[in-house]
């Protein structure tokens, strides 16, 4: 029945480049690693969690040309062209962004496990446009599984953004 | 409102201070197991049994042992002389308790869908996984058991050589004749049956462990996801052979336990006797769908309840006997969580007669042991579900069922029928406050109108009070229920020479934010910031003493702890100014960070100062020792017993069978609270488990030991989009058992929840004439109910 699996670790390899966080390199990666190994074994970027490995959870979320994806999903292959954002590059010079703040004050992880996936695909969601109702903020966040805290604490930091916004505008 | 001293005039304690573990977590910052990079680790994957109940009869591993990157394949006939002792049961909860001897890796028969058969180790887990595939296993089938009432009447055995499915039966029943009578002379007695469905805890955070050894050094670093460092440390020593002194237990970034990573698992042990047979590295990561099968499940139970009752509905009595489904093995307290339930089966009711029952049974499935909350929240809804009956029954509301039936104040401290001693309580208060906050005349006014409507979505309203047994535990009760261990807790401070404070706990968080905690528990004592405090945890190298974070315990015995070594730490530091400021010690008095003389408040000397003189000791009073150290081991007198009142409105719709939860307010009473905000979040992810556990979670076996949702796909772990934000509140009831006035937390939101949602949908079905729906309500399953019952409601 069994049988061993033809695989030659360097005739399946192949040269891929692309853009992590802002800066260009090229990496020689197996066809067949996703997306998610390739970054947290090959460059070293393991704030990418993973939570199921099948596409459900969303703990390891990034972001690809714009588009929040799945990295458990993807081959590294599929990225070669792409610019990547991963939560390694959300705070800057030691400074957290507003969202990541904000969910800070509202107490919005636990374990944190999952919060990277969660912020990333929020950073994408928030592009689109504010956030300004709590049916908003919970389909916005509908896609990633948190065990911790009961999404509570997730949909005030959003609410928060969007009204501290709307109170700079009127300063404004 | 608190017992706790302080030595601050700007209290720290009770604030919403921001955890200082956020911001590694939210950067990407912190590591995991699986973070940690060893490039020289072998990877190690399982081959595990598709079949339930099987006998091993070959197992081919030629092929696989020959392919690229493989390092080693083995199987358990080949792994017998390694093994030193079976896998490790902490609670024989009686003398007879049958608890069949089991391995890491299974070489004879397996006994569940999951247990493992083999193991490679490869230099990557790519090439690991692949030889699994190329491993043959020739399996001759057994008889399954996977029904808990068909396992009871050993209609074919688990483990044949016991001659029976139970594993032991437990009774706790004080006077037998006094619930006989109660029985015989009740005028309502209500008699229930439910099912507590399996659960997969579903941590985010797969397992994950890895070993590395010291190959010159004989001392072995083993990193896990777990939530027991120091309990697992000791295991492995008795379970591998390692002497004790030899083994380093980390507990990195945990991410999420709730009880299932409070165990000693077969990939822990297997991965420390490969690291130690082959002198290398080895590490192991759990898929998502492996962890369904290999990863405790909770719950698991069949439940029968009675209450005695008056004729106005006050309680005589409460009779429960319970199956409890224990899976095909006991792994590290299997045996004991039903019984974490079996003396809250009365609630916070006054009952005077009680009998509690549990026979514990194998059955072809993953072992069970404790998930989040750990038998009291099957107690709470036993009890909690039936009160609702009983009111039916009496024909009076189920608040009022209640409010007649609490232990009242004046009972406090409350000897409970079971035997224990409640600590403190007040619920009646606290059961208004819930009604008045969730608006319970209006809703019920609201109700009616609805009905009278003809609306074909039904709201029901649904009341959940519970009482809850943690701060797990006082070492002489849990040594009279026969469990293996102690359950103090252990805190060290030290005051460094800059007069920074370390602190170091024997807990350990995976996302309860004890830094945060412990750092205001001793700023306040201090009267010094909480940024001057660093805390360290989750090494056996650190903290060599600790029981760990499990059963609500952390704050209630672990912060008690932190408390009362600084309370000691503060007394040699006294000494030490009273011998530089020339005065007796009593004649001092301590605040913000500084000694003064009684009367003379210019007399003053820095705890910074007394900090460098302790170091320096050039100058100390005779006899002492330099150093401001300070150990307390600290033994609880008794469990804390938290409460509240939590309450669920829903409105199900009679065409698709679909609840929505509109609303959720609880009202709990967890005592002194030290961070607000924190307390809040474990309520609230708690509420969100107990929820999913009423509406959307179950483990699904078929008739042939198959668990058929392994994945988030169709196992539902319910996302945002499912719950409304929820509405809490409190009334604070400070504990008298811990210095702290402090009770816990972790447990109550799912402890309280699943009952309010199914009583808030029987509520809303009793227009069908509809008595029970079990868990999870599933449109399906309420549908069905309202379909079976005839589908008239007027």
């Amino acid at each position: 029945m069994s049988e061993a699996i033809d695989v030659d670790p360097i005739e399946s390899k192949i040269w891929i480049t692309l853009t992590i966080n802002g800066s260009k390199n090229s990496y020689f990666v197996e066809q067949r690693l996703t997306l998610a190994d390739f970054l947290r074994k090959e460059v070293g970027l393991v704030g990418t969690h993973l939570g199921c490995e099948h596409g459900s959870c969303g703990a390891c979320t990034i972001i690809m040309d714009d588009k929040a994806v799945r990295s458990c999903l993807l081959l590294a292959v599929q990225a070669d062209g792409a610019s990547l954002e991963t939560v390694e590059g959300l705070a800057r010079d030691g400074a957290m962004t507003p969202l990541q703040e904000a969910f800070r004050a509202h107490h919005a992880l636990q374990c944190g496990y999952c919060t990277s996936g969660i912020l990333l695909s929020l950073v994408a969601r928030l592009r689109e446009g504010p956030i300004e109702t709590e049916a908003e903020a919970r389909e916005s966040l509908s896609g990633n599984i948190c065990r911790c805290t009961g999404y509570t604490g997730m949909v005030s930091a959003l609410l928060s953004l969007s009204n501290s916004k709307s109170g700079d505008e009127e300063k404004q | 409102m608190t017992i706790l001293e302080t030595g601050s005039s700007e209290r720290v304690t009770g604030k919403r201070l921001l955890r200082r573990e956020d911001p590694e977590l939210l950067t990407g910052e912190a590591k995991f197991v699986d973070d940690i990079v060893r490039q020289d680790a072998l990877y190690m994957a399982l081959l595990r049994s598709p079949m339930a109940h099987a006998r091993i009869v070959a197992v081919d591993t030629a092929i696989a042992k020959h392919m690229p990157e493989v390092f080693a394949v083995m199987t358990g006939a080949e792994l017998k002389s390694d093994w030193f002792a079976p896998m490790p049961c902490a609670w024989p909860v009686t003398g007879e308790m049958k608890n069949p001897p089991h391995y890491p890796v299974a070489a004879d028969v397996v006994k569940y869908v999951g247990d493992i058969v083999a193991v490679v180790l490869a230099s990557n887990k790519v090439a690991a996984i692949d030889a699994l595939a190329a491993i043959d296993v020739k399996y001759e089938e057994l008889p399954v058991i996977v029904d808990l009432e068909d396992a009871l009447a050993n209609k074919e055995l688990v483990h044949p050589e016991l001659g029976t499915n139970t594993s032991y039966v437990w009774k706790l029943e004080p006077d037998k004749s006094k619930v006989d009578q109660a029985f015989a002379s009740a005028v309502h007695v209500v008699k229930s049956r439910y099912v507590q469905q399996r659960l997969l805890p579903s941590a985010m955070e797969p397992r994950g462990v890895l070993v590395v050894p010291q190959l010159y050094g004989s001392e072995y670093t083993i990193y896990s996801s777990t939530q027991i460092p120091h309990i697992l440390k000791i295991m492995l020593s008795l379970t591998v052979g390692i002497s004790e002194a030899k083994l380093r237990v980390i507990a990195p970034a945990v991410g999420g336990g709730f009880g299932s990573k409070l165990n000693v698992y077969s990939e822990e042990v297997l991965a420390l006797t490969l690291a130690r047979k082959f002198h290398r590295p080895v590490r192991w990561t759990e898929e998502r769908s492996e962890g369904a099968l290999a990863t405790i499940h909770g719950r698991g139970q069949i439940q029968e309840i009675e209450l005695a009752a008056e004729a106005d509905g006050r309680l005589k009595a409460v009779r429960v006997n319970l199956i409890a489904d224990m899976g095909g093995y006991l792994q590290l307290l299997t045996p004991g969580v039903p019984l974490l339930g079996g003396f809250l089966y009365h609630g916070l009711y006054d009952v005077p007669a009680y009998s509690f029952t549990c026979t514990g049974v194998f059955t072809n499935k993953t072992p069970t042991d404790a998930y989040r909350g750990a038998g009291r929240p099957e107690a709470t809804f036993a009890i909690e579900r039936s009160m609702d009956s009983l009111a039916r029954k009496v024909g009076i509301d189920p608040a009022e069922i209640r409010r007649i039936n609490f232990i009242p104040p004046e009972k406090f401290p409350y000897p409970s029928a079971p035997g224990l001693v409640f600590d403190s309580g007040n619920y009646l208060p606290n059961l208004e406050q819930g009604l008045e906050k969730v608006g319970y005349a209006q809703i019920r006014a609201q109700q009616q109108i609805k009905r009278s409507d003809g609306s074909k979505k039904h709201l029901g309203v649904g009341i959940s009070c519970y009482v809850e047994m943690c701060g797990l535990a006082p070492s002489k009760v849990l040594g009279s229920l026969s469990y293996s261990a102690g359950g103090w807790e252990s805190a060290t401070i030290r005051i460094l020479p800059t007069s920074k404070v370390q602190v170091v706990t024997g807990t350990a968080p995976h996302g309860q934010g004890h830094e945060t905690s412990w750092s205001m528990i001793v700023a306040d004592r201090l009267g010094i910031s909480p940024d001057d405090i660093e805390v360290l945890h989750s090494d056996t190298a650190i903290a060599p003493y600790g029981l760990d974070t499990y059963g609500s315990r952390s704050l209630a015995v672990g912060g008690s702890a932190v408390y009362l070594a600084t309370e000691k730490v503060l007394e040699k530091a006294k000494l030490i100014a009273a011998h530089h400021l020339e005065v007796a010690a009593e004649d001092l008095s301590y605040k913000d960070g500084s000694f003064a003389v009684k009367g003379s408040p210019d007399k003053v000397m820095l705890l910074s100062s007394v900090a460098f003189e302790a170091f320096t000791a050039h100058n100390l009073p005779e006899g002492l020792e330099p150093n401001l150290e300070a150990t307390v081991t600290w033994d609880p007198p008794n469990f804390t017993f938290p409460f509240g009142t939590h309450i669920a409105v829903v409105e199900v719709d009679e065409e698709t069978g679909e609840t929505e939860l509109l609303r959720y307010v609880s009202i709990d009473d967890v005592g002194n609270q030290i961070n607000p905000m924190i307390v809040e979040g474990q309520i609230e992810g708690g509420i969100a488990q107990g929820v999913a556990q009423a509406l959307f979670e179950e483990a699904i076996y078929d008739g042939s030991g198959n668990l058929l949702n392994t994945t988030f796909l169709e196992y539902l772990v319910p996302s945002a989009s499912e719950f409304p934000s929820f509405e809490l509140g409190n009334t604070v009831t400070p504990s008298p058992t811990n210095p702290l006035g402090a009770k816990g937390v972790g447990e109550a939101g799912c402890i309280a929840s699943p009952p309010a949602v199914i009583n808030a949908i029987v509520d809303a079905l009793s227009v069908f004439g509809i008595e029970h729906i079990d868990m999870p309500a599933s449109p399906e399953k309420v549908w069905s109910a309202i379909h079976l019952s005839g589908g008239n409601s007027r």
